[in-house]
């Protein structure tokens, strides 16, 4: 097994990025090959392809107006699936906009996460055991706030670690850099990983930065910068694996960056990604698409075949119907509630607006 | 019981809380071993420890964003932002994040953090120390913002901030820190939030102001007695939600308000106190609705403060018109 030598990193960043499994699912490394039994490897795949198909539901429903602001994460499916599931549930997540896949599986359930979509205060009422907020929207927020979540779990002495995401474009944000630094100067259990897709909305990742790499710019808050294959969900497994056990030991925060690619849109709020980039790009990448991978490494061990896809897909399926009937018997909000909400002690101007709202509700 | 300045005050408070709970934490850039650059938490890291009061990298955006972090970490965060005048590097974090996450999950989270921030003219500071930033803040969903006007109500206002599960945006004039003193119990206490207080009582004119121009509005009060003139000096405190009751009973009892802040006209929280009372005490009023500001500029170099700030004179003056109009 091969560890990785995080002092190292933290003076000199990758800047090839690691890789497990070529296009064709072969292991091309396997000394980085993680220690997952046939039941884990499985099961991760499962995540995939459950990502994969409530990114394809997902889409159909927005296209219908049943589901609202969705931002795709078709290709990102190792990145995702395979960073979050070497996290530890007690873990904290700050989850940006296109990261509701990590938090379904770090443990919203999916119907609340159809009510964020569509603009309903009952997809983020988060019970206090789950370790998470909703998504970000203003990018880089979630940076500096993982820092402040890091120092908490650190001065609580718990054995865990806040984790975040953002894309490349996020990483010219100043909170990013200060969410970094702030927790690298504190030593704090953060992982702060960079989905790069190549592009944030239309701008390429070449017009974020001249740095050759965005996993270097780790080293601006000296901390370890990984590049790990974003499309190999066994590489970003791993990689995380390993740094989170280098976290949780006490040796402060490390980013990594995974090198992926979205086949959609950027939201589908009206976004067309052929405005900027060319067929034959998306065919390449789609040429090194991480489900197709993974599932030859499996099918090669003989633990995957069609009918097992062909039963999980109409499982995932089901599950999505279920979801969307919870969604659409929720009850209408009030702005009453709104206003309760607002304060835990109300102050009198406020609760004069919640007596206005509930009389006119009460009509 | 002891006379003492406003800063003095303000650390007592700090002290008290510190003690109370172990969840409180004081932190800001200097704040620790430094004691803060007006000396604020003199002594408090080497009374509390390194873990409850230290000193941050400088990026107030990183600050704020520590301090909801920690929060959501079950902490209780007293973050200092060294002047006011630097907010815009922490909006983000202030309004767009801490102001709305209780809201925003449905209640199922709480985000006690007590924002504190030196600002106010009068002490000839470099660009954007002085600034009256505070109607920005007020504007804001889910915030409270309190403004002390001396040490009593700075010591317990700041000790309901702090134990208010609520963020507050807790602003301290840096020419009410050691111009003046008063007497302030040893212990703790609490000075209510949401709730303005009277500072003089009168039968004419109310004046309500917050803030070091709570003082010269008394100053002038004091005047104004001599010409016959019974003025009430109304103290905001909190200056956002307001306080709608205490305006409105005062509005009626006088029938004539003159609101008087050192933000500029078109800034501050005057024109939502004046807002207020039109809607909702016009008929009790002998006069318009006046107000003393300063003009709408940018903050002026320090050499132009005294022609540029409201002055005692400037609150007499208007308080004359208003009462004879």
């Amino acid at each position: 097994m091969k560890q990785l030598d995080f002092e190292q990193l933290k003076r000199t960043p990758t800047d090839q990025p690691l890789q497990v499994l070529n296009q064709d699912g072969q292991v091309v490394d396997q000394d980085l090959l993680p220690d997952l039994s046939d039941d884990q490897l499985v099961d991760l795949f499962k995540q995939m392809v459950w990502s994969r198909i409530v990114n394809d539901r997902t889409t159909k429903l927005k296209r219908q107006g049943r589901l609202g602001f969705f931002a795709p994460t078709s290709g990102e499916e190792a990145s995702q699936m395979g960073s979050n599931y070497a996290m530890n549930k007690d873990d904290f997540l700050l989850a940006g906009y296109r990261d509701v896949p990590e938090l379904v599986k770090h443990g919203l359930p999916l119907w609340q996460a159809f009510l964020w979509s569509k603009g309903h205060v009952a997809g983020n009422i988060y019970p206090q055991e789950l370790q998470a907020v909703p998504p970000q929207i203003i990018i880089g927020a979630q940076y500096v706030q993982t820092a402040g979540v890091a120092l908490g779990i650190k001065k609580n002495g718990q054995p865990n670690v806040a984790y975040t995401y953002t894309g490349d474009g996020g990483t010219s944000q100043g909170d990013f850099y200060e969410g970094m630094n702030f927790a690298g100067a504190y030593h704090a259990p953060a992982l702060f990983i960079v989905q790069n897709n190549l592009y944030a909305i239309s701008v390429p990742r070449k017009k974020q930065t001249a740095a050759k790499t965005l996993a270097q710019k780790a080293m601006a808050a000296g901390i370890p910068g990984i590049q790990v294959d974003g499309m190999d969900a066994l590489a970003v497994y791993e990689v995380t694996r390993q740094a989170r056990e280098w976290i949780v030991a006490g040796n402060g925060p490390v980013m990594i960056e995974t090198l992926t690619y979205r086949y959609g849109p950027h939201t589908l709020s009206g976004d067309d990604p052929h405005r900027y980039r060319t067929k034959e790009e998306e065919n390449q990448w789609h040429a090194n698409d991480p489900l197709v991978r993974m599932r030859k490494f499996l099918e090669g061990k003989g633990l995957w075949n069609q009918q097992l896809e062909d039963e999980y897909t109409a499982q995932v399926n089901q599950e999505v119907d279920e979801a969307m009937k919870q969604v659409e018997s929720q009850p209408a909000q009030r702005v009453s509630e709104f206003l309760q909400n607002e304060y835990v002690q109300t102050p009198p101007a406020i609760q004069k607006q919640i007596d206005d709202y509930q009389q006119r509700e009460a009509k | 019981m002891a006379k003492m300045t406003m800063v003095k005050a303000i650390t007592a408070a700090l002290d008290e809380e510190l003690s109370r709970d172990p969840k409180v934490l004081v932190f800001g850039e200097d704040v620790g071993k430094n004691g803060g650059v007006f000396r604020a938490t003199d002594k408090l890291q080497e009374k509390h420890g390194k873990d409850q009061v230290f000193d941050t990298p400088l990026a107030e955006s990183g600050i704020i964003g520590l301090s909801n972090g920690l929060a959501l970490q079950g902490f209780r965060p007293v973050p200092e932002l060294q002047f006011f005048g630097f907010v815009f590097e922490a909006f983000d974090e202030i309004a767009g994040q801490l102001a709305r996450e209780r809201f925003r999950m449905g209640g199922s989270r709480k985000m006690p953090v007590t924002i504190r921030s030196a600002f106010g003219g009068g002490v000839n500071t470099p660009e954007l120390h002085s600034d009256s930033f505070e109607g920005l803040v007020a504007q804001v969903p889910g915030l409270r913002v309190v403004c002390p006007s001396g040490p009593y109500d700075a010591k317990g206002l700041l000790i309901s901030s702090i134990r208010s599960d609520d963020p507050i945006v807790f602003l301290e004039h840096m020419k009410a820190y050691r111009s003046f003193k008063e007497e302030v119990p040893d212990d703790a206490y609490t000075v209510p939030l949401d709730k303005a207080g009277i500072k003089r009582e009168g039968k004419d004119v109310t004046i309500i102001t917050y803030g070091y121009m709570v003082r010269l509005a008394l100053q002038a009060a004091d005047e104004l007695a001599k010409e016959g003139i019974d003025a009430e000096v109304l103290d905001l405190r909190t200056l956002a939600p307001l306080d709608e009751d205490t305006i409105l009973a005062s509005v009626k009892k006088t029938g004539r308000v003159v609101l008087v802040q050192e933000a500029q006209k078109q800034a501050g929280v005057s024109a939502n106190v004046a807002a207020l009372i039109a809607e909702k005490g016009i008929l009790s009023l002998g006069a318009p609705v006046a107000r003393v500001a300063s003009p709408d500029t940018p903050y002026p170099f320090a050499q132009a403060e005294k022609a540029w700030l409201p002055n005692k004179q400037d609150i007499i003056n208007q308080v004359k018109e208003t009462v004879q109009f």
